[in-house]
């Protein structure tokens, strides 16, 4: 789109253009030109400035680290000490934790302006299709989901402002496009749309009889794989109620009908017997629960799913030794500036070896990339490199298995 | 549910649960930054805002309050106005990005050019 003898400006679509759904808040004309500011913001800060901190890093924060102690940072928590103190590493994280903020503030004073309303089509959608929501209310925020609001989201996925309402999910919904530019698509379901694609072309011909997606939100990337698969019965747990009720409509004014949404923690799927599923997925999700909660997770997936079946969990590339420390730092950002207290851990597990604990063998297990699928003429492509905005980046590695082996 | 009507530009600043990391070496420069990025936002705001109306008056000659509000931009205008807000961001961080830029050529001080200068 650039004019003649231009670079091209990488610039992010505007709000306006993503897609509105049965439940989508309505933005005013300011309330979207926030968004709009911030999309475009958080691509200055990840594009522009990023590379910014590599260099502070290499010209500035690594002589003077290796002058003080007579050796190379041994960790990256060694390395964030370090550039913590570094003027342009100060700015730069100032700047994008306020973006953080303000993305919040600017999210919620949208939904909650016209909090009645989106409640009431909330509550419309839900009572016309009430077998496919089901909550409980014994079921326990578990203390990894309570310790702080993850991602500094007032209320996190399970507040309410007031009993019943959808205000978690809706900000959720909304704000989603600015943290990530627009790289996620319309419907911010780029990351389940690109699911869709990969099962057709790894496995042509197959439609699963049932799909378990644990910690489903609002179901942004289980609807493209629920659409994909109308014959498919799908199962999509949560342990945050005002996410599952603007899930849920979100998905019936989507034409997703085929997803039942519960009210379940993960760490006790007793409901279902051995084999019942033929496919268990997360999608970023892993990196939220806690150090035992994770591995109780992949074991009862794995005690549910079906011989043949699929497990999957989508996420942010795992740490190895072969990924720089200064890489592991600066993907680490969210970890400790934006209230992701699992994430650094995490993304240190041995996944592999932890699927391979629940039961998987080792020639079962396969990691694949996953590019997120957006509509390309209007929404960009996710940089990568040294551009690429670590922590949301619309890609993503798959750490899957096929239980027993992949049927023929 | 709707009887207690909500105050929702109090609720729409509630604080994320979990303790807010200091970036710089005084706290206070933390608060100021908060609302200095603010208002950088806000003025970003007011551009958009104003680029709005003139396409709409560009297009109509005149123009209601709702028109602004019901105002979309095609893809074309979708894609200049993302350059303008980006092109005001880089005016905006000209200091962080001027000062990314030093950091791959380290500088003499003036002081001492001006000693060289004096001495050619
Ligand atoms: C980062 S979000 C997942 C995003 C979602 N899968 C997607 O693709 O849009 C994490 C979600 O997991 C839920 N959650 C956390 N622990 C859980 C558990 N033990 N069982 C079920 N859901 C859980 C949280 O409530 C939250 O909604």
């Amino acid at each position: 789109m650039s004019k003649n003898n231009q670079a091209p400006v990488d610039v992010a679509p505007p709000y306006q253009a993503v897609t509105r759904h049965g439940v989508s808040p309505k933005p005013s004309h300011d309330e979207a030109a926030r968004f709009d500011f911030l999309a475009n913001f958080n691509k200055v800060l990840s594009g522009t400035l990023g590379p910014g901190n590599k260099l502070a890093y290499d010209k500035r924060v690594l002589p003077t680290f290796k002058k003080e102690h007579g050796r190379e940072p041994k960790d990256r928590f060694e390395i964030r000490h370090a550039m913590n103190k570094d003027p342009f590493h100060q700015i730069w994280s100032a700047s994008k934790r306020n973006s953080m903020e303000m993305r919040q503030q600017n999210g919620r004073a949208m939904v909650l302006r016209q909090l009645d309303e989106l409640d009431a089509k909330a509550r419309a959608l839900n009572e016309s299709v009430p077998d496919t929501l089901e909550l409980n209310p014994d079921v326990q925020v578990p203390r990894y989901q309570a310790a702080v609001d993850i991602h500094c989201m007032p209320g996190s996925y399970h507040g309410e402002e007031r009993p019943g309402d959808v205000s978690a999910g809706a900000n959720y919904d909304c704000g989603i496009f600015a943290t990530t530019a627009g790289g996620l698509g319309a419907l911010s379901d780029g990351g389940g749309a690109a699911l869709a694609d990969w099962i057709r072309k790894e496995r042509p011909g197959w439609t699963p009889r049932r799909i378990l997606d644990i910690g489903c939100t609002i179901g942004h990337n289980i609807v493209p794989v629920a659409l994909a698969f109308p014959e498919t019965e799908i199962i999509a747990i949560d342990t945050a109620a005002p996410s599952l009720r603007y899930g849920h409509a979100r998905a019936q004014s989507l034409g997703a009908k085929n997803i039942k949404f519960i009210q379940m923690n993960a760490e006790d799927l007793s409901r279902y017997e051995y084999g019942h599923f033929d496919w268990v997925q997360t999608t970023m999700f892993l990196h939220e629960t806690s150090g035992k909660a994770l591995p109780r997770i992949i074991e009862e997936g794995y005690r549910v799913l079906a011989e043949g079946g699929l497990m999957l969990h989508l996420e942010q590339p795992q740490y190895s030794d072969e990924m720089p420390l200064y890489e592991q730092f600066i993907r680490d950002w969210d970890a400790f500036n934006n209230n992701e207290p699992f994430w650094s851990a995490m993304h240190a597990l041995d996944l592999k070896g932890i699927m391979q604990k629940s039961g998987f063998a080792k020639e079962e297990l396969f990691v694949t990339g996953v590019r997120a699928v957006v509509d390309r003429s209007i929404f960009p492509e996710a940089p990568t490199g040294e551009a690429e905005d670590h922590g949301r980046a619309a890609v993503w590695n798959a750490y899957g298995a096929w239980k027993g082996g992949k049927p023929a | 549910m709707s009887d207690s009507p909500l105050d929702w530009m109090a609720l729409a600043n509630k604080k994320a649960k979990g303790k807010r990391p200091e970036f710089f070496d005084e706290p206070e420069d933390d608060r100021i930054y908060s609302i200095l990025i603010a208002l950088v936002g806000e003025v970003s705001v007011l551009r958009t805002r104003l680029d709005t109306v003139e396409r709409l008056l560009d297009e109509k000659g005149t123009i209601s309050r709702d028109d602004i509000e019901n105002f979309a931009p095609d893809r074309e205008a979708g894609f200049e106005r993302g350059a303008l807000i980006r092109e005001y961001i880089l005016r905006v961080m000209r200091g962080p990005i001027q000062a990314m830029e030093s950091l791959q050529e380290q500088e003499p001080p003036i002081e001492d050019v001006s000693r060289e200068l004096k001495e050619i």
